[in-house]
């Protein structure tokens, strides 16, 4: 911090003491009255040489620039100070610099060393602030400086300064578009970058740049994903919205099904259907496909299954609609209502109602988004609609949306309250606000016809209001609604026509007598009668009411001349002396049109269609109608017009791209080979951030970690993005990375693309299987690239600061035996064969008890793992018993040594236990299930195809004399928050048979029951399964310092200590371990002290038993640590950010320690 | 993003312009001037208005306007949420987001918009952040700084900005550790003029002031956290444990922020704390009115209403009232027509009513519309909903704070329809 502290020398350097003439605040009154002739004064201030006088003036002239007063000849006396060391002249000059350095190019170019020093400086925020600065400055000649200092700030160390430099990226862009190339080379190096700091930034950065790139997206979808919620406020908004379009461009339309039905009718008569191969239930579908090609008919012939990656979008973007930030809200609703299924796009519906307690500028915009919304999905709304009764204090603006969206809202069932909320709304003083709901009562009578004969009898008496608005309004809407059905004219006109006696207001008049006009055939006798009443008030009548006169007098000539030849040759001599041209020139024009004479050319002929023409009934629909195709919450849909710089949210694609391309393993596999300088860079980096920032800062994101990892999305990306320089700092070792890295890598693999992966990772258990191969050889191919770097690695690993590389060798490698055991039972497997069906195969094959390879072979690999972590290799203190206590890496390492043939995943240590070990429990007696017997335990395997839920293994036994058909599971009733994913059915279990499934249950960290029914072909039980408290965690590894730190985070509240007597038998440490253990689900904590150090210490008088885990679904860490001490007399202490699964755990680990 | 913008006071002068791109000109704002001379009122100025290269999207606050220019697509929800939170930070820094208050701090201001935005993406928006940048005026620091040169921006780099909770600032030190909530909530409420109830919801917020020592980390339980059907948080507060626990568990920020603004779950019958007896008539003809109106508290739990005042608008016929309150003043604006009477605190034993006689313009008919009374009320110690705060404790810091918890009912928009 030497630069901050320069800083600090400066300030108070001067005292301004005996300048009283500017002493005064620069910023009050004066200012503004002061005039160029002080601009003298102002460049004398500015060339002493005191901070306090060059700061008075620099006030001065950014309040001059505030007021948009020209301040631009100061330039040269001002940009000398840039490189004054106190803060507020420098920030006041930076101010000043970028506002004229454009209109000053030569001179400016003068500060550009000063921020290029700055570029370089150890300090983080200067670097950062230089940059700011400098990118600001729009002068072309500096392009290149700036391309360069964006580009070695987009791999600084500090990802403030990366986020800096992702700012500077479209300034950069606007200001030289050539560089569109370059910038965008940046923009993806930027957007692998993992910290929340920078995504924001740099999405935004990509819109402005190349929106037009969404293949860029394809790696680092996950990640934004994964990281949207942590992601600072403003970043989300962008995030979320460019989302919404790759989503649109990436994923099948989740309504396609219903869409397809609601065409497939039409359809059905074109195709005849003679496809061979048969899809159950959907025969237009089929039809369908048969138009398209042959790779579209594939996905279209299977029921529309959502691409996890879509899902992952959905779910994590949820828990946003609670942001206090408008703006995150909307941008999540828009998303849901452009990519859910229509089954969950209600969930938005709260959340803008929420939004209209806001202010009305919020509102406005919310309204106008629901206005839209409420055409398409009516049924969302609609409990809310009293939210959008009006109040007399809304601004018009607010009243006229509000009043949209209500009429949309309206249907049969709630049409009469509405109506009713109207006929108050029509007594408003704010007129415009009437017209508007008495058009929207017109609306409400189109639409819904039972409504249609009360609206217009409450609008032909709204005819007799005072106001001339009123009437108008009704009239014209009253005209509307007359044209569209035309069989109930005649009662109304003639109702309309005894009103003229009354009505005085012109408009309404005017508007009555185009109505009689134009269906004057409808009401034959009234017609004449009401022209003579005109013609008889002719002079007295306004204007536009005369030209209607003209107009029926004209239209009933032609229809009844018989009747109203004179009355209408009365009326065009009247109207021929008119004072008012207009109407003097209408008669002239109609007379010479209508009334047959020599002269009269052609057009006379078609007099009668010239105005007995049919006049298209106006349309009354929403003007929100269709403004969907546009992106919602955009300044388009607002504007109805495309806005500059609108990105088109593109169509669904009729078949999905392939989804592999957002596979990060892949990735890893790429970069690890042409990434390379980058990783390098990163390793070189290293020391030189653990050096210059500040320590404590990474000492505080460590303390933190549990506090955003309890956020949304299992904490894998987070770790991972922490991983790089939680492994620099040393305490932690190649295992430790691999649990956060390959972690959120195979979390991801296994729970967000269940289908998607299951192809890659037949694919890639195939590749992998080669591997394998090789590997057995000792050479395999993505190795032989490390060799040389895990050379560096031992030592490094020994001086615990770890470059990445290693660790994402041993990382995939690791990864690729796992999957190639799992996929390697699959590849018999044809690829017809469900996912379902698959999984129960891998969970099968995985409980299976692993077979013994010999240690011998690979004593390569055992060589390179064990520099890693040396101790894990080393034989536990007691071999046999602690097996089920296996950490990551011993396990992992066990793995690869037995011949790759194991058939469980890196993470689940525990899959050594020995089934025996685990207490079943009675889910449905034989008798109660009429033979039918049901066990269930926990299986402590991680659940794979969701890494929150809880494995829960069944056994069915089938005890009774017939056999038992489609078992499966149906009717859940969980608490909010738990959820179950079902084992495939059963479709038969013989009699005396057995057979086990593993199901999926999120328990959320509760012990609640999950309470569901268990169902036969005949039967249904209702059966509930509660778990103990144990089983809601998974083990996970950790050493014994970073065991300390966390327990040392987890003090007060979070720590319960309880001392018990430890019985003769159970005083052992293998006792201990083993109670432990089988009570809770959790791995022991390998004890350093008597076997890493290397310095032997004598171990501890009294052993402490350590042991780790994280509950399931939030992965709070949950730590157990058991003192012994002499005469059984031992201490349990256990440490959980939640409370009461902590208190549970106590009792549960007392009563197994003590029994 | 945001290119520029301008402050425009009631009168329609630019007093301050601010530009994060290049310049734009100022005549832009011309195209907001036509707009705003439209509108009949002020608020009903549309929040966006396009101009053929430009887009104008303002919001009002304090009867200034602050009238953004952007030049692409954008979504508008995002430029009118940064202004607010732009008036926010004023109204933080400054006490009060006035046109004088904007002018004496000039300075500052323009730091601020700095600091806020950068090339129009909003950089730096928590309150604490940016105190941590610049120093918020006060009388002391003007006059030390005038004397002795030294300046209201922070010496300090900004650590920040660079934080995982970056709404909280470092090194906080507190020699009283408090720790304050206020528990506000406000209903709304439209009577029709039988007096039953159209719509009644309570929104609620939780408006804390945090003054805690170092890095405390909270955790704030409710009684019946069932009834709050629809929330949203702080950024502070974890939403894990929300979802899972109903538990508000957060970092503070340091100094006062709102902690939860929520719904009350609309299953629940709202409660209204006050009745409105009323008798008004205009008679057809006659330039003599009758004007009758009584307040009364209805299901408050014993607690008093306070605070009480009465407003409507009455309809333009209306010439002059004569009226007589029985507790109180009242006063009538008989060019705006604008009927105002400050009741205070209900009675229960003496109901405060308002009688007397209004003089309408003579010939004119009954008016048509529907005069609505709105009123506004305070009930202190009392959460109309019943929410309750359980516990309150604090972990990672050694003291012990000193913890308070306020409830208070206020009317939102409580309207009554007047029948005529």
């Amino acid at each position: 911090m030497s630069a901050s502290s320069a800083f600090n020398d400066e300030k108070g350097g001067s005292s301004n003491v005996g300048e009283p003439e500017y002493g005064h605040d620069p910023a009050s009154g004066g200012i503004f009255s002061s005039d160029y002739k002080r601009h003298d004064d102002l460049k004398e201030m500015l060339d002493s040489n005191k901070d306090s006088l060059k700061l008075e003036a620099m006030k001065r002239i950014v309040a001059m620039i505030a007021r948009g007063k020209n301040a631009s000849d100061l330039f040269p006396a001002v940009v000398k100070n840039v490189a004054c060391k106190n803060i507020e002249v420098k920030k006041l000059v930076y101010v000043y610099l970028v506002r004229y350095a454009e209109e000053q190019q030569d001179l400016a170019l003068l500060s550009i060393s000063t921020f290029q020093r700055g570029l370089k400086d150890p300090n983080q925020l200067i670097r950062a602030s230089a940059l700011r600065v400098l990118s600001s400055i729009r002068v072309t000649i500096i392009v290149p400086i700036m391309m360069l200092a964006i580009k070695e700030a987009a791999s600084d160390m500090s990802p403030y300064v990366r986020k800096t430099a992702a700012h500077a990226i479209p300034k950069l862009y606007s200001l030289d578009p050539e560089q569109k190339d370059c910038l965008i080379e940046v923009i993806e190096k930027l957007l692998a970058d993992k910290t929340t700091l920078v995504a924001g930034s740099v999405v935004m950065a990509f819109e402005e740049v190349c929106p037009e790139r969404i293949d860029l997206i394809h790696k680092n979808y996950r990640k934004l994903c994964n990281l949207l919620i942590d992601v600072e406020e403003w970043g989300q908004v962008v995030i979320i919205n460019m989302l919404t379009r790759y989503a649109r461009t990436q994923f099948l339309n989740p309504n396609m099904n219903e869409s397809l039905l609601e065409e497939g009718g039409g359809e059905k008569a074109f195709y005849g259907s003679d496809n061979d191969d048969d899809t159950d239930d959907e025969e237009d579908k089929e039809e369908k496909e048969k138009k398209k090609t042959e790779a579209t008919a594939i996905v279209k012939r299977k029921p529309y299954v959502m691409d996890p990656d879509h899902r992952l979008l959905l779910r994590n973007t949820k828990p946003l609609l609670q942001s206090r930030n408008a703006a995150v809200v909307m941008a999540v609703a828009q998303l849901y209502f452009h990519l859910a299924p229509k089954a969950e796009v209600g969930v938005i519906a709260k959340a803008l109602v929420r939004l209209m307690r806001s202010h009305s500028e919020v509102q406005y915009v919310v309204l106008q988004n629901v206005a839209t919304m409420s055409i398409k999905r009516r049924g969302m709304f609609e409990p809310y609609l009293k939210s959008f009764y009006i109040r007399s204090t809304d601004p018009t603006q607010i009243k006229v949306l509000k009043l949209e969206v209500l009429t949309n809202l309206a249907n049969e069932t709630n049409i009469s309250t509405i109506l009713r909320e109207f006929q108050t709304y029509i007594k408003s003083n704010d007129k415009d606000f009437v017209a508007a709901t008495i058009q929207a009562i017109g609306r409400c009578a189109t639409n819904i016809g039972e409504v249609r004969d009360t609206c217009l009898n409450g609008l032909v008496q709204l005819l007799s209001n005072r106001d001339e608005l009123v009437v108008a309004e009704s009239v014209v809407v009253i005209k509307k609604l007359l044209q569209m059905q035309p069989e109930q004219h005649s009662d109304i006109i003639k109702h309309m026509a005894k009103l003229t006696d009354n009505i005085q207001v012109p408009m309404a008049r005017a508007s009555i007598l185009w109505l009689i006009g134009e269906y004057c055939e409808h009401v034959p006798k009234i017609a004449p009668d009401v022209l003579r009443k005109m013609a008889k008030t002719f002079t007295n009548e306004e204007d536009i009411v005369k030209l209607q006169i003209i107009n029926l007098a004209a239209k009933l000539y032609l229809t009844n001349s018989k009747q109203t030849k004179l009355l209408t040759q009365y009326v065009l001599n009247l109207a021929k002396y008119d004072q008012n041209y207009d109407i003097r020139d209408r008669a002239r024009f109609i007379r010479q049109l209508i009334v047959p004479t020599d002269k009269s050319g052609a057009l006379s002929k078609y007099a009668k269609k010239l105005f007995l023409a049919l006049k298209p009934a106006p349309v009354l629909e929403s003007p929100f109608k269709d403004r969907d195709h546009f992106q919602l919450g955009s300044l388009s849909h607002l504007l109805n017009a495309k806005a500059g710089g609108y990105q088109v949210l593109p169509d669904w694609p009729e078949a999905a791209p392939d989804p592999s391309v957002r596979n990060v393993e892949i990735e890893e596999v790429i970069t690890s080979s042409e990434g390379r300088i980058g990783l390098l860079g990163d390793t070189r980096e290293v020391p030189e951030w653990t050096k210059c920032s500040s320590r404590e800062k990474r000492k505080e994101k460590k303390a933190d970690k549990p506090f955003y990892s309890d956020s949304e999305g299992e904490s894998g990306p987070t770790e991972s993005a922490d991983s790089a320089s939680d492994t620099a700092s040393g305490s932690e070792s190649g295992s430790g990375s691999e649990e956060s890295g390959s972690g959120s890598e195979s979390e991801e693999s296994n729970e967000e693309s269940e289908s998607a992966s299951e192809e890659d990772e037949e694919e890639e258990g195939k590749k992998k299987k080669k591997n394998v191969e090789k590997i057995k050889a000792r050479k395999p191919v993505p190795e032989s690239e490390s060799e040389p770097s895990s050379g560096e690695d031992v030592k490094k690993s020994e001086k615990k600061s770890k470059p990445r590389i290693g660790s994402s060798e041993s990382e995939s490698e690791e990864d690729n035996d796992s999957e190639s055991e799992s996929s390697e039972s699959e590849e018999e497997e044809s690829e017809e064969e469900s996912e379902e069906e698959t999984k129960k195969k891998k969970k099968t094959t995985a409980s299976k008890p692993p077979s013994k390879p010999p240690k011998k072979e690979n004593k390569k690999e055992k060589k390179e793992m064990s520099l890693l972590d040396f101790d894990d290799f080393d034989p536990a203190p007691s071999p046999s018993q602690v097996t089920p206590l296996n950490n990551f890496l011993s396990s992992s390492l066990v793995t690869d040594l037995e011949g790759l043939s194991l058939t469980d995943n890196v993470l689940s240590p525990t899959t050594i236990i020995p089934s025996g070990n685990l207490k079943t429990y009675e889910l449905l007696h034989r008798i109660t299930g009429e033979g039918l017997s049901v066990e269930y335990c926990f299986s402590r395997q991680p659940f794979s195809p969701d890494p929150h839920m809880v494995a829960v293994k069944i056994q069915f036994t089938n005890s009774a004399t017939s056999e038992a058909k489609s078992l499966h599971v149906e009717d859940a009733k969980l608490q909010s928050g738990m959820r179950i994913k079902e084992f495939p059915e059963i479709e038969v279990l013989p009699a005396g048979e057995t057979v086990s499934v593993v199901m999926g249950i999120d328990f959320c960290d509760s012990t609640q029951a999950a309470n569901f029914q268990l169902c036969t072909h005949t039967r249904k039980f209702f059966v509930s399964i509660q778990p103990p408290v144990g089983e809601l965690m998974m083990p996970i590894f950790m050493t014994e310092n970073e065991f300390k730190k966390e327990q040392g985070q987890l003090m007060g509240m979070n720590e319960i200590t309880e001392k018990l007597t430890l019985e003769e038998k159970c005083q052992g440490e293998h006792a201990v371990v083993q109670r432990v253990t089988t009570a809770a689900n959790l791995s022991r904590v390998p004890c350093g002290s008597d076997k890493e150090c290397s310095p032997p210490v004598p171990p501890p008088p009294f052993p402490i038993h350590r042991f780790a885990g994280k509950t399931v679904t939030s992965g709070s860490l949950v730590l157990v640590s058991v003192v012994t001490k002499e005469d059984g007399a031992a201490q349990l202490t256990v440490n959980c950010e939640k409370m009461v699964i902590g208190t549970m755990l106590v009792k549960d680990i007392l009563q197994a320690l003590t029994q | 993003m945001i290119h520029s913008l301008f402050l425009v006071n009631s009168s329609g002068d630019i007093f301050l312009e601010k530009h994060w791109k290049s310049v734009v000109s100022r005549s832009v704002c011309d195209y907001f001037f036509e707009a705003q001379e439209r509108a009949s009122e002020p608020e009903n100025v549309p929040p966006v208005i396009p101009t053929p290269h430009h887009y104008l999207i303002s919001v009002l606050r304090h009867r200034i306007y602050f009238v953004a220019v952007i030049q692409s697509e954008v979504p508008p929800l995002f430029v009118i949420e940064f202004l607010h939170r732009v008036v926010d930070t004023f109204q933080d820094y400054f006490g009060v987001c006035t046109e004088a208050a904007i002018k004496d701090n000039v300075v500052v201001v323009y730091e601020l918009l700095e600091e806020m935005l950068d090339n129009g993406f909003p950089l730096a928006t928590e309150s604490n952040i940016l105190k941590e940048l610049i120093k918020p005026p006060t009388i002391l620091r003007t006059v030390v700084n005038t004397i002795t040169g030294s300046t209201n921006v922070g010496e300090q780099l900004p650590t920040g900005q660079l934080s995982v909770v970056p709404w909280r600032r470092t090194g906080v030190k507190y020699t009283n550790n408090e720790a304050y909530f206020d528990v506000v909530e406000e209903i709304d409420a439209i009577i029709d003029k039988s007096g039953s109830t159209i719509t009644a919801e309570i929104q609620g917020v939780i408006d804390a002031c945090v003054k805690l020592t170092g890095m405390p980390d909270l955790t704030l339980s409710f009684m019946n956290p069932r009834l709050l059907d629809d929330v949203s948080f702080h950024p502070c507060v974890r939403f894990k444990r929300w979802e899972a626990e109903r538990i508000l568990s957060f970092i503070p920020p340091d100094g006062n922020f709102r902690l939860l603004s929520y719904h009350v779950s609309s299953q629940n019958l709202v409660a209204i704390p006050v009745y409105v007896k009323h008798n008004i008539t205009f008679r057809e003809g006659s330039s003599q009115g009758r004007f009758e109106l009584t307040l009364g508290p209805k299901q408050t739990m014993g607690k008093g209403v306070e605070a009480v005042l009465v407003s409507s608008q009455l309809p333009r016929g209306v010439l002059n009232t004569n009226l007589n309150p029985t507790q109180g003043t009242y006063t009538f604006d008989p060019v705006t027509k604008l009927l105002s009477w400050d009741v205070g605190k209900i009675n229960p034993q003496k109901l405060p009513s308002l009688k007397g006689s209004m003089s309408l313009q003579a010939g004119a008919s009954k008016p048509d519309e529907n005069p609505t009374i709105n009123i506004q009320f305070k009930i202190q110690q009392s959460a109309l909903s019943g929410l309750k705060v359980n516990r309150l404790d604090m972990y990672g810091e050694k003291y012990k704070p000193f913890k308070g918890i306020k409830y208070m009912t206020k009317a939102g928009k409580f309207q009554a329809l007047l029948s005529n």
